[in-house]
């Protein structure tokens, strides 16, 4: 049968493209779980509000084998968004954002047992006029504390399909897909009626906006009804600024309610569960009233007055003791290998330049790093087990005290604590925070909290401060936990310091859900760790592999004259001089150019450092076995034959990584996400300076005491 | 309604339950808490503070909210008999 043309093209063109489905829903309550469940991607999941803050696009397949797309996205209680992270939802849901296509579909997750704050947004999302599969996930807990849902009567009231899942166990991913794939999604049954005070706003702005902001009708009223629930448009709108009628309209309607004294956002809230209340009565029944929650037991102690301080010093304490303990004997094994590999090399290779290459540079800078590995895993897994749990959020509950005296809440207390682990998350985890201000001050602050490529420079300098095997293990732990406080204190300081000075704002608000204690999946803790690892790894593979190698060939080129002395190769080369270069300005906190060679290289990623090092002395001692790199350093010398590690030093340097902002990656993102290039700067700058500063102080300090 | 019968939710003793009267129509932080379901005629349970006095963790339509007292202080509840 022949068809016109233009409609088998749009036939063939219907079939082919894929439903979009968007997962949206509260914060916590399964969604990137599902994700996973649906897409066999890895999104990171944890046990507290705003772990995702970006979107992120996946393909499920049908149970017939169709693709379907699938958004992740960041959780809200509301379409009127107040962070950063909301945004992202609010803009995908509404179409505005560019970069992604407006879905066609929505995926409603709702945490089953906390039915009627959940449906608020379900309720605001099914003005979207948009097919919507509404998923009841945490089905396991609902029935733990007795609740029962009745899924069917909820599907006839709302009139769109509704699915009971356990997300974590894979429990109704089939049925969820199957309801995925009809073709003939029902539009909600969505009974409710406008108040009365407020209808003839919400066609009046409704048809503005049509008009005004070209919006489609659908999209148009669902955006009316937000620009009413909350007095400040800009959390509707956005970066797209209403057209200046529709904000006239909004205005006089505001302002006559406001002498009439109608509480105009509140009537549309309270009607809203007044909705979900009679919908809730007739689906959910509390079979049995169960006593004190596991949680409720579990944070009598960890938020207790004195053993919450307790648990979290246990908590810290632990995991710095781990990391000297547990760790020893695979990084010596680690080592072993590196050493012989090295060794193997050199006795099969005819000296050269070229089996240095290989050894000193290649060997030696990556080698030099990846025996950190160990450390590196055990810190992820701690982290892990914190985020999975729920602790997270306890610990900004307890420590919100302490931050509203710098001027930042609770809240900003997570991206600090994620920063522990790497600064970049703990930036991308500020776009929780509703304060555009707050955030900045986080966003500058969280890299002064001693992340895990500070790890192998702290525990080489320890190596080297205290070298004795018989030094006891927690010597070595205070040290370290020192290191990590003071980092901390430098955050605490510096965000105070900006909240008086630079950004000025209001005292900042922390409401924030404390979610129920999980145990935590140690599968996801470990494959969560097992993927930082291999991201370790693979820089170590990559990036410092070739830093690793331009670093040797800058510093074995130009050559010396035939037989000058290696350290005289070395300050001859390219690196030598540009150590040399920096040495006037780093002479007074202690360092020597082979140190600076290390300061400059480090700018690309901090864990350098440990290979430049490396590079330096090892082919400085050029010996035919390799040393531990730790024995290398301690024979170094300055040219007057003063040795070059002294304890002071040792310890100055740790002090200017504790502060110094030595990351090309950190502000790639900060220029990201603060819009340009003035704070990353700022940031560098503040950083790096404090950084000398405190070096100086120490050093010079500790020298006329007589270190 | 007596309003002598009502307090602020910062002084309602800790495990007590009680039941939202007001609380302004106003501010950022306000308009969000009623969005996540705290309005004139919900009940509440005052849970814990934390170490330090503040900020307060209640119990409200099932789930656990932690909010500062300087919010606290302006919400009306009615303590259950
Ligand atoms: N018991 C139980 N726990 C679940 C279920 N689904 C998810 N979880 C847990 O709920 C927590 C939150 O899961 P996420 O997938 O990170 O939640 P999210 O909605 O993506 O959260 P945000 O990204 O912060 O908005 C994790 O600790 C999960 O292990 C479920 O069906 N049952
Ligand atoms: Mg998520």
């Amino acid at each position: 049968m022949a068809l016109p043309a233009h409609i088998t093209a749009t036939a063939a063109g219907a079939t082919s493209r894929q439903p979009v489905y968007a997962l949206v829903g509260n914060p916590n309550c399964g969604k990137s779980t599902l994700f996973n469940a649906l897409t066999g991607l890895k999104q990171k999941i944890g046990n507290y509000p705003g772990v995702t803050v970006e979107k992120k696009v996946g393909t499920a397949y049908s149970q017939h084998g169709q693709p379907i797309t699938v958004i992740d996205l960041p959780g809200t209680y509301s379409l009127a968004a107040r962070s950063p992270d909301e945004a992202v939802t609010r803009d995908v849901l509404l179409g505005r954002r560019a970069d992604t296509a407006q879905p066609d579909r929505i995926l409603c997750i709702v945490d089953a047992t906390n039915l009627e704050r959940n449906l608020y947004l379900v309720h605001q999302i099914l003005d979207l006029g948009r097919p919507v599969i509404l998923v009841l996930n945490m089905m396991d807990l609902a029935a733990r504390s007795g609740l029962e849902i009745n899924v069917d009567q909820l599907e006839k009231l709302l009139g769109i399909p509704v699915i009971a899942c356990e997300a974590i166990h894979q429990r109704g991913l089939i049925e969820l897909k199957l309801a995925m794939s009809r073709a003939d999604l029902p539009l909600a049954r969505h009974a409710w009626t406008v108040p009365a005070a407020i209808a003839p706003a919400v066609s009046e702005i409704a048809a503005a906006l049509v008009e005004g902001d070209r919006k489609s009708p659908l999209v148009a009223r669902a955006e009316a009804l937000l620009l009413l629930t909350d007095q400040d448009s800009v959390r509707v709108a956005g970066s797209t600024p209403l057209s200046p009628r529709t904000t006239e309209i909004l205005r006089a309607w505001q302002s006559r309610w406001t002498q009439e004294g109608t509480d105009w956002a509140g009537t549309l809230v309270s009607s809203r569960y007044d909705a979900i209340g009679a919908l809730a009565a007739e689906v959910v029944q509390l079979r049995t009233e169960v006593g004190p929650s596991t949680s409720d037991k579990i944070d009598a102690i960890v938020t207790h007055a004195l053993w919450g301080w307790v648990v979290l010093g246990a908590v810290m304490t632990l995991l710095f003791f781990s990391i000297f303990t547990l760790a020893e004997s695979p990084m010596n094994w680690i080592d072993g290998h590196v050493a012989a590999l090295s060794d193997t090399i050199k006795s099969a290779m005819p000296p050269g330049d070229l089996r240095d290459l290989i050894t000193d540079g290649a060997i030696g800078g990556v080698g030099g790093v990846l025996i950190f590995l160990p450390q590196i895993l055990i810190l992820f897994f701690f982290i892990g087990l914190l985020e999975s749990t729920g602790y997270m959020a306890r610990a900004a509950f307890i420590m919100d005290r302490l931050m509203s005296r710098v001027g930042l809440n609770g809240k900003s207390f997570i991206p600090m604590l994620s920063s522990y682990a790497c600064a970049i998350p703990g930036i991308m985890a500020t776009r929780t925070i509703e304060d555009p201000k707050d955030r900045l001050v986080t966003i500058l602050v969280a890299p002064l909290m001693s992340c895990s490529a500070r790890l192998p420079v702290y525990l080489l300098m320890i190596a080297a401060l205290v070298p004795g095997e018989r030094v006891p293990v927690f010597t070595k732990v205070g040290i370290m936990l020192f290191m990590y406080a003071l980092g901390t204190a430098g955050a605490f300081f510096f965000a105070w310091l900006f909240k008086r000075t630079l950004l000025k704002g209001e005292p900042p608000l922390m409401i924030m859900e404390l979610p129920p204690y999980r145990l935590p999946g140690f599968k996801d803790v470990a494959l969560h760790m097992l993927e930082r690892a291999w991201i370790f790894v693979r820089r170590a593979g990559t990036v410092i592999l070739g830093i690793s190698i331009i670093l040797w060939f800058l510093s074995a080129y130009p050559k010396a004259p035939e037989g000058s002395t290696p350290t005289a190769q070395l300050a001859q080369s390219f690196a030598g001089r540009a150590g040399h270069a920096i040495e006037p300005l780093i002479k007074p906190i202690g360092f020597d150019w082979q140190i600076g060679i290390g300061l400059i290289s480090s700018f690309a990623a901090r864990e350098v450092f440990v290979s430049t090092m490396g590079v330096v002395f090892n082919a400085e001692s050029a010996d035919e076995n390799t040393a531990p790199l730790r024995t290398a350093l301690l024979s170094a010398k300055w040219p007057d034959g003063r040795t070059l590690f002294t304890p002071l030093v040792c310890f100055t340097l740790m002090i200017f990584y504790v502060f110094a902002m030595q990351c090309m990656s950190t502000i790639a993102v900060v220029k990201r996400e603060t819009n340009g290039w003035k704070w990353p700067i700022f940031q560098t700058l503040y950083m790096t300076g404090t950084a000398w500063i405190l070096s100086f102080m120490v050093y010079q300090g500790g020298r006329a005491l007589g270190f | 309604m007596a309003s002598a019968s009502l307090i602020s939710l910062s002084q309602l003793p800790v495990g007590a339950n009680a039941t939202l009267r007001d609380f302004p129509k106003a501010g950022t932080a306000f308009l969000r808490l009623r969005e996540m379901g705290l309005l004139a005629g919900t009940t509440l349970t005052l849970v814990r503070t934390a170490p330090m006095g503040d900020p307060i963790e209640i119990k409200v339509r099932g789930y656990h909210l932690t909010l500062r007292k300087s919010e606290a202080d302006h919400i009306l509840v009615e303590p259950a008999a």
